[in-house]
């Protein structure tokens, strides 16, 4: 039986139904991501999670014990806001030790558990700074060690990454996985970021207009989404249409639409690809070490990605070309 | 800017200080002569010496402390949930807090006292205590506009949803969230609607003289009434009182150490 389970969860804010027969079960230490656009539905079951929104029905059991009846400051669950929300008139040691005051620890054990969690966020010298003397990645960090400071039996975090700039976001986003497998603590993260669900999660619940789309570890989010949504959301998607004898480029691939994704579609000839498209070279954008090629082909743009040759330039625009991929490698899109 | 606007500023500035500062440096300038042909303190001797004075100057500061703690316990909490729960009640509340300035207070202590005479269902002014205590509410009321509006303003720096939704999740109940994170956080606006309501209380002579209660207001009518220079003296000193409520205002928001972040 999952840690946190969470049964037929549904919610309306009046006539508006923001979330539709959600069903979840997490592991005890598992990192779950809940992603999708905004307004899906991601946030609002966080918050019921936490118990700051009532569910209109359904269960949510932590530890086979149902929360739903309880408040928020009974539910011992940690959380982390996309705003920080550190209180402007604590240091930042009195900010990490809230917690444990309101739960009427000694004294000596809320410093001790203080130092332990500003050591384990790496600012141990920033205990009598004010959250105003800190920088925006320092300030969530406090955070994240204010709501494991009473070690909560969950830990939600609520876009903690949006209000940081890119190379704090990566590298604060690495730290919070590395915490959370050092403690064990059984997470759910919220995010529209799919770079950021798909690096750090071990699985992901993709989120759409309320209902979970689909729910997989990342390598099955990308490589095998099962709705047309979940395929275009996360990651970039070329789409291909079967003629109607079902097939692509000559090969029979069956009926329907397919999505590949650009790296498994070759400049040229590959030796494990059956489907070969005559196409001509639309653009050209040098990254680096990956080459992006926007072609057109079988009436379609299709992008691919290619690595970097020293020896081989990347194709002139308007050339043509010949594009090759595996029918393996599409993925039918229902 | 050309000169003659330069000039037309300083001269309406010049205008406008000299239309504030003239009559009070007549004012303080008359309360220095009680003792003819020199200059004397004699007239604030003789008021600071007068046991009236103590008395009903001590009653007052009391009451308007009282009324602080009134206005702190009704607003604060008010102000907190209608941002938090209701804030579609928010512009009824803003008027009804605005009430006190439109209504006399003449009509609410005849109110007062036609409800809560001895012939009624809760006769307040059959007792000093009860009198006492409908004085305060009558005050609480007439400083009701400004302590709204101080604690409000202070509510609208800080992420109030948020900050309370972080306290429950750390375990928190409703009272140690108003006393340990929101009220804190408002604690310059508090003390300026505080030092506001000190200032009204102080002065106030209405409600006080037809309660007929001991207080400063109806004092300094009555000496107004009967001595030479004395009045004058007293005028001085109800400014001083009311301007150190506003430097202690100042003071405050210049010295709450958390709140920089927020200018």
């Amino acid at each position: 039986m999952p840690y946190l389970e969470i049964a037929r969860l549904e919610k309306s804010f009046g006539a508006n139904r923001v979330v539709t027969d959600f069903n979840l079960g997490v592991e005890q230490g598992e990192f779950i991501s809940l992603l999708g656009p905004s307004g899906c539905g991601k946030t609002t079951v966080l918050r019921m999670v936490a118990g700051f929104e009532r569910p209109s029905s359904g269960a949510i059991r932590i530890g086979s014990e149902d929360v739903v009846g309880k408040r928020p400051n009974q539910r011992n669950i940690g959380m982390v806001f996309q705003a920080y929300a550190l209180f402007p008139n604590l240091t930042v040691a009195e900010n990490v030790g809230f917690g444990l005051k309101i739960k009427g620890a000694r004294r000596d054990e809320i410093t001790a558990r203080v130092a332990e969690m500003l050591a384990l966020i790496g600012l141990p010298d920033l205990g009598a700074r004010y959250p105003f003397q800190l920088s925006g990645g320092q300030q969530q960090r406090v955070a994240l060690a204010r709501a494991l400071a009473p070690k909560p039996r969950v830990l939600l975090l609520d876009e903690p990454l949006s209000a940081l700039d890119a190379k704090v976001r990566v590298s604060l986003r690495n730290e919070i996985r590395a915490i959370q497998r050092d403690l064990g603590i059984t997470t759910i993260f919220v995010t529209h970021d799919q770079e950021e669900a798909l690096s750090i999660s071990d699985r992901i619940v993709v989120m759409n207009a309320g209902i979970a789309d689909q729910v997989g570890t990342p390598f099955e989010i990308y490589n095998r989404p099962t709705t047309r949504f979940v395929a275009n959301f996360v990651g970039q998607l070329n789409l291909f249409k079967a003629d109607d004898a079902g097939r692509i480029g000559g090969v029979a691939v069956g009926q329907g639409d397919f999505a590949a994704r650009p790296e498994a579609v070759h400049l040229g000839r590959e030796a494990e690809s059956d489907i070969v498209l005559p196409a001509t070279v639309e653009e050209v954008h040098f990254l680096g070490s990956v080459i992006r090629v926007t072609a057109a082909a079988a009436g379609a743009r299709i992008a691919l990605d290619t690595f970097n040759r020293p020896d081989m330039p990347p194709p002139a625009v308007g050339s043509a070309v010949e594009l090759s991929l595996s029918s393996r490698d599409l993925i039918p899109l229902k | 800017m050309s000169l003659y606007a330069r000039l037309t500023g300083w001269i309406v500035l010049l205008f406008g200080l000299g239309y504030f500062f003239i009559p009070l440096l007549g004012l303080t300038e008359f309360s220095l002569k009680a003792r003819r042909g020199v200059y004397s303190l004699d007239a604030y001797a003789k008021i600071i010496g007068d046991t009236e004075f103590q008395a009903t100057f001590s009653y007052s500061v009391v009451m308007a402390l009282v009324t602080i703690a009134f206005g702190i316990l009704i607003v604060v909490p008010t102000a907190f949930w209608v941002r938090l729960k209701m804030p579609w009640a928010r512009p009824y509340v803003e008027f009804l807090t605005l009430l006190p300035l439109v209504i006399p207070a003449i009509v609410i202590v005849f109110g007062y006292i036609r409800l809560y005479n001895t012939s009624s269902w809760l006769p307040l002014t059959g007792t000093v205590t009860g009198t006492n205590l409908l004085l305060a509410f009558g005050y609480t009321v007439l400083a009701l506009p400004y302590m709204y509006r101080a604690v409000d303003t202070g509510l609208r720096t800080i992420d109030v949803a948020t900050l309370t939704e972080a306290a429950q999740s750390l375990g928190a109940g409703w009272a140690t969230i108003l006393t340990r994170v929101i009220l804190p956080n408002v604690l310059p606006a508090v003390l300026s609607g505080a030092f506001l309501t000190f200032a009204i209380v102080i002065g106030e002579f209405t409600l006080a003289a037809l309660l007929d209660r001991p207080a400063f207001g109806p004092y300094l009518q009555r000496i107004g009434a009967n001595k030479p220079y004395e009045p004058f003296a007293l005028s001085v000193i109800a400014f001083a009182i009311t301007w150190a409520c506003m430097g202690l205002i100042q003071l405050v928001t210049r010295f709450s150490k958390h709140m920089k972040a927020e200018s």
